[in-house]
């Protein structure tokens, strides 16, 4: 199939952007939509022009590297995958294929479809662990009884890959799905109860320094997450704040 | 220089309790001043550098992705190995130990991986501390599963993203000493060289790959952690970044690299569709334990498949052709990486592949789908239930521990695998060889270290399922935080090690010059074009099978290539700046060189062992006929090659096996 | 506690507790209204007593007051944080795939009942507080009108069609509102909304019957008198 794509090029972090079109042919539905790309960057490069950058690394769906904006969708039009696991066969020839990159104020643009994704590290780092030391003398795994059915949510949650679709997607760049599958990971497991308060506290906050907007509850970045994360996490994190603020 | 492996004296099962006894610790004033670079924050880089800052150390660590969790650690599906021996069945850390050793072909150092069984378990403990959420069974006990060459169940897992958590249990780890300022993180940076001062590792030169920028680091010691090879095949299974660049640059300094014919080649993947495939999606071993492997039986209904004139679903149970089952009852579908491989390349070859390449064989579920249904029936008091409801019961209980990966494989093949059996063909996947390190994981370069799927490994020949989460974390988490204390005990007078010494404006001018020559070069060829074309002789002569002929042939091509390449390449836009094209044209050169000691070193090694097959040498009779033929009298060792310039002139070292706890066997499967 | 409602999650909580108060309001709102519908004395009698009552004037009332412009202002102060925090916006959106309209909309739907409110406090709301507390008179009667005056006034009201169709266009929004509004209350306090299908059944029948009940008043008392 033979496409038009417009896509977002914006040389650095200064720079203000804008889109261009471009054209490919002969795509095979059978392609991933990065093989697409990685066609239009081959067809660039051989005419000396400088390719599109885009971030993208395992392109098996979990690294959460990639975060395409494709034709007004995180990810694209597909669901429950990520852009590298989004094939061409969800386009029809002579389609216009719009390509721009996550947006949000928290995500600033490092280079074309590139973002920077570091406040989601901060968040992390604000809180996302359990403080215990490698020694090889914490107690034998057995020990701690965890029920099947918190053991299976609390992986649910943990499956996030971090890849921010659910701030792109949301019409007010929240991160609240994000920082709630973290926080209910923790939440659901008794490992993670001895930290409980002070974690969702100071994951919270760093959310809200690093400028990512409310959660109106609209649902679409349950819809858009790759991996299904569930709202109900956002949900467990709302208590669990709740929970911390009256201790 | 001869290999000295550094192993302790003594029996092999007191040899890590023994050494750590002895070794020489730093206090913990003192490592507040010294710095430990960490390059690679997989599950071996990540858990080492979380451990390292735990004790005190101040760490850097180097990720060319935005994050260290993105690794393609995080890619593994299946599980992790410790010999618990939580199911009761039999399990001993002797027995991980020994499956391993003969899993790998007998090609292995034993005392490493001895230790490595040793602390399997402490991994699972430190993982289940962290939160990892593994499986459990409904009395809240960690539930385990089997994996391929083994006749226990010891596979921990967490769903099909085992991978995945155990990484985000490391990185956590990490984010607690980056939240703490013990590890300074350094995301999208790639290291270019590595700095040696009076013979001692002591710095790295990197490029920040949003601004450019060349930068240098210094530290006490240097921590290598950048995983495998497997893209010098162009197409794997191994994330678009994963390069050689790290481990090449320091085998170019003097570290020895060891045994880099030692490919895995995964059995199950799925099959590649065209030329413009881009990599190679795995699907977990661990279906094995459910799924069934077949091709047709008569070469006609092998045909008509091909050209999609019939369905598999319409070959009936007397035509189809059980090839592991039938050849190697005893392990049937859970045979071997490498035998499984194999055997779906023979069928193939011989015509019987069932897709449109011919290069595929299917995986049923079908029966596990009725097997589970009936037992699920039973459970739910059904009596008499219909067949549709025994398979609705069973796909049920698939979906629930293969969901993720039945989901994956209608993504990309658009066929519903609860309805027609998934095709799988192998691809390149995990790469044994590395660079050489003792058993202190050092190179040959003094207080250069390497770890995880970066260094030679514990796995031989081959590498069992499941193993290389358990070796990188045991690597991480709780070999090298000894063993590099015992160095660095030496170090702790030395003071903040500067990057103005010339070594250091050595090393980065290096690395500029490169640059530059590339930003330069005014070719007209793409990076990709020759990566591409360095892939396929990779696959081709250096792939599943190999002979002598087509490896000195191959020599000759890459060599032809690589000088291409310098001539031919072209890499648009700017230094300054980030620029993809420059990041893949340093990897690609390296994979150049490296994919030409490949293939010498498979040339040089006239046996058939663990994922190396050598067409000249096969069993030619008795019940092993046409297996792999194995040669302990002449190759019972490690390759370990010195860098001198053309790969083709690398010098040879071996370090010779010593088999004193295991008895070598062919390994039979039969 | 204080830096709980300094939170985005605090804040999303206040907006929630604020809207069940106010839903709880118009349940109480829309359960006098219909006894006008069925009876006239009584409905005299009842809003002769909310009206004089000094539990419900100055208890109540106050705190209505408040629950409402602190819903609307909070409401605003988000909406504008929320703008903020996106920056540039795409240059596609495909908003309908993946939200309903009335969840992206809330801002509108909620400014149009702003608008509706203004007026309804216009009509009623402040002549009731120049009758009662700026001219004293505290009788609940008006000349010309046997009995109490309310049901009267309420009558009088509906006669204008233009007034009838403003009031039925904002029920229309104040289900639009209510219909993402119910279940992102419940959400916001860590009621998992989405899962549970009776509360969002419940959420849709509540959404659609109360903003319905208001409209049907308004178009009987118009076409009645």
């Amino acid at each position: 199939m033979n496409l038009t794509l417009k896509i977002w090029k914006q040389k650095g972090p200064q720079d203000k952007g804008r889109m261009v079109d471009y054209k490919v042919n002969d795509i095979s539905e059978h392609m991933s939509f990065l093989e697409m790309m990685d066609v239009l960057n081959e067809q660039l490069v051989n005419s000396g022009d400088e390719p599109v950058a885009f971030d993208h690394d395992c392109r098996e769906g979990i690294c959460g590297m990639c975060s395409l904006y494709i034709n007004g969708q995180a990810h694209g039009p597909d669901r429950g995958i990520t852009t590298c696991q989004l094939h061409m066969r969800m386009f029809k020839d002579g389609d216009t294929i719009t390509i721009e990159p996550f947006r949000a104020k928290a995500f600033p643009v490092i280079k074309d479809l590139v973002v920077d994704r570091m406040s989601f590290e901060r968040i992390q780092q604000a809180g996302g662990y359990i403080s215990v030391n490698t020694s090889g003398n914490t107690q034998d795994a057995n020990n701690i009884l965890i029920s099947k059915h918190a053991a299976d949510e609390a992986m649910d949650a943990a499956a996030c890959i971090g890849c921010g679709a659910c701030v792109a997607t949301c019409k007010n760049s929240s991160a609240m799905l994000f920082v709630g599958a973290k926080v209910s990971q923790y939440a659901l497991l008794p490992q993670g109860q001895i930290e409980a308060v002070d974690r969702v506290q100071n994951m919270v906050v760093q959310m809200d320094l690093e400028g990512f907007g409310n959660c109106t509850n609209t649902g679409a970045c349950e819809i858009e997450c790759p991996k299904g994360i569930s709202l109900d996490n956002i949900a467990r994190m709302n208590r669990e704040l709740m929970k911390a603020s009256l201790k | 220089m001869a290999l000295d492996s550094k192993v302790p004296k003594g029996p092999i099962k007191d040899k890590w309790t023994t050494y750590k006894d002895k070794i020489d610790l730093v206090n913990p004033a003192n490592k507040r001043n010294i710095d430990i670079i960490v390059v690679g924050t997989g599950l071996a880089g990540g858990s080492a550098a979380a451990t390292l800052a735990e004790l005190g150390y101040n760490v850097k660590a180097f990720a060319y992705q935005d994050s260290p969790r993105r690794a393609h650690s995080i890619a593994a599906q299946g599980g992790i190995n410790a010999s618990k021996n939580y199911m009761g069945d039999g399990d001993s850390n002797y027995r991980l130990f020994y499956d391993t050793v003969k899993g790998g072909d007998y090609r292995s150092r034993e005392a490493n991986v001895y230790r490595l069984a040793e602390v399997s378990g402490n991994i699972i403990d430190q993982c289940v501390a962290q939160g990892v959420p593994f499986a459990r069974d409904y009395g809240g006990l960690l539930d385990n599963r089997s994996f391929g060459g083994v006749l226990v169940s010891r596979t921990f897992y967490a769903k099909g993203q085992t991978g995945q958590q155990l990484l985000l249990g490391a990185y956590s780890a990490m984010n607690r000493q980056i939240a703490r300022g013990k590890i300074e993180m350094f995301n999208r940076h790639e290291m270019l060289d590595v700095v040696l001062v009076d013979g001692k590792a002591r710095g790295i030169i990197t490029r920040n790959l949003i601004t450019g920028e060349i930068e240098r680091h210094s530290a006490h010691a240097v921590v290598i952690a950048t995983g495998g090879y497997g893209n010098v095949y162009f197409l794997s299974t191994n994330a678009m970044g994963s390069n050689v660049t790290a481990a090449w640059k320091i085998h170019k300094k003097g570290a020895y690299f060891a045994n880099p014919c030692f490919t895995q080649i995964h059995p199950t993947c799925i099959p590649r569709s065209g030329d413009y495939q881009s990599k190679l999606t795995l699907m977990s071993e661990s279906l094995r334990n459910d799924g069934r492997i077949w091709v047709p039986k008569h070469l006609d209904d092998a045909k008509a498949i091909q050209q999609g004139k019939l369905k598999p679903t319409e070959i009936t149970e007397e035509n189809r052709d059980y090839f592991l089952e039938r050849r190697y009852p005893a392990f049937g579908n859970l045979v071997p990486r490498d035998v499984a491989s194999r055997a779906a390349k023979e069928r193939c070859d011989a015509g019987y592949g069932v897709n449109a390449t011919g290069e595929a064989v299917y995986l049923d579920f079908a029966f596990a789908f009725e097997r589970y249904g009936k037992e699920q029936a039973k459970i739910h008091g059904i009596s008499n239930p219909s067949k549709e409801k025994i398979i609705e019961l069973g796909q049920a209980i698939i979906e629930e521990k293969y969901g993720n990966l039945f989901q994956m494989y209608e993504k990309i093949i658009a066929e519903n695998p609860y309805e027609t059996p998934m095709m799988i063909y192998p691809a390149t996947h995990y790469t044994m060889g590395g660079v050489w390190v003792d058993y202190n994981l050092m190179t040959t370069v003094e207080g250069l270290y390497c770890i995880g799927e970066a260094n030679f490994s514990d796995h031989g020949a081959n590498r069992l399922g499941a193993s290389a989460l358990m070796q990188g974390l045991a690597d991480g988490y709780f070999v090298l935080p000894y063993t590099i204390g015992d160095y660095l005990s030496d170090d702790i007078r030395t003071g903040k090690i500067s990057t103005d010494s010339p070594e250091f404006e050595e090393a980065e001018k290096e690395v500029k010059g490169r640059i530059t020559f590339f930003m330069n070069n005014n070719g007209s060829k793409s990076v990709d074009y020759f990566h591409k074309k360095l892939g396929k002789i990779m696959w081709d002569k250096v792939g599943m099978a190999r002979n002598a002929e087509g490896l000195k042939e191959a020599m000759a091509e890459i060599k032809a290539i690589r000088e291409e390449f310098w001539k031919e390449v072209k890499v648009p836009g700017d230094a300054n700046e980030m620029n993809l094209e420059l990041e893949k044209v340093g990897r690609v050169a390296d994979f150049l060189e490296l994919g030409e000691l490949f293939a010498k070193d498979a040339l040089d090694r006239n046996e058939s062992c663990g994922g190396h097959f050598r067409e000249e040498s096969v069993e030619l009779e008795g019940e092993q006929k046409g297996e792999a033929k194995r040669n302990d009298k002449d190759y019972a060792y490690v390759s370990a090659w010195e860098y001198k310039g053309e790969p083709a002139d690398a010098v040879l070292h071996k370090e010779e096996l010593e088999f004193k706890d295991i008895e070598l066997k062919q390994r039979s499967y039969k | 506690m204080s830096g709980f409602f300094k939170s985005s999650i605090g804040r999303k909580v206040a907006m929630a507790l604020s809207a069940f108060f106010l839903m709880f309001f118009l349940l109480i709102h829309i359960i006098i209204n219909l006894i006008s519908v069925f009876s006239e004395e009584t409905f005299n009698t009842v809003s002769h007593f909310m009206g004089t009552n000094p539990l419900i004037q100055f208890g109540m009332q106050p705190v209505l007051i408040f629950g409402v412009v602190f819903h609307f202002i909070m409401g605003f102060v988000l909406e504008l944080q929320n703008r903020r925090a996106v920056g540039v916006s795409y240059a596609k959106n495909n908003g309908g795939a993946n939200s309903t309209w009335m969840s992206r909309n809330m801002i509108y739907s909620g400014a149009a009942i702003l608008a509706f409110i203004v007026l309804h406090f216009i009509d009623f709301w402040i002549p009731e507080i120049n009758t009662k507390y700026i001219l004293g008179d505290m009788s609940g009667t008006i000349d010309g009108v046997e009995g109490l005056r309310y049901y009267e006034e309420l009558t009088h009201k509906f006669e204008s069609p233009l007034r009838v169709g403003a009031y039925v266009l904002a029920f229309v929004f104040l289900a639009l509102h209510l219909l993402h509004g119910f279940t992102s209350a419940f959400q916001s306090m860590g009621v998992t909304a989405g899962r549970k299908k009776v509360l969002q059944n419940l959420g849709k029948a509540y959404s659609i019957i109360i903003p319905l009940g208001f409209i049907f008043i308004a178009l009987y008392h118009h076409f009645n008198h």
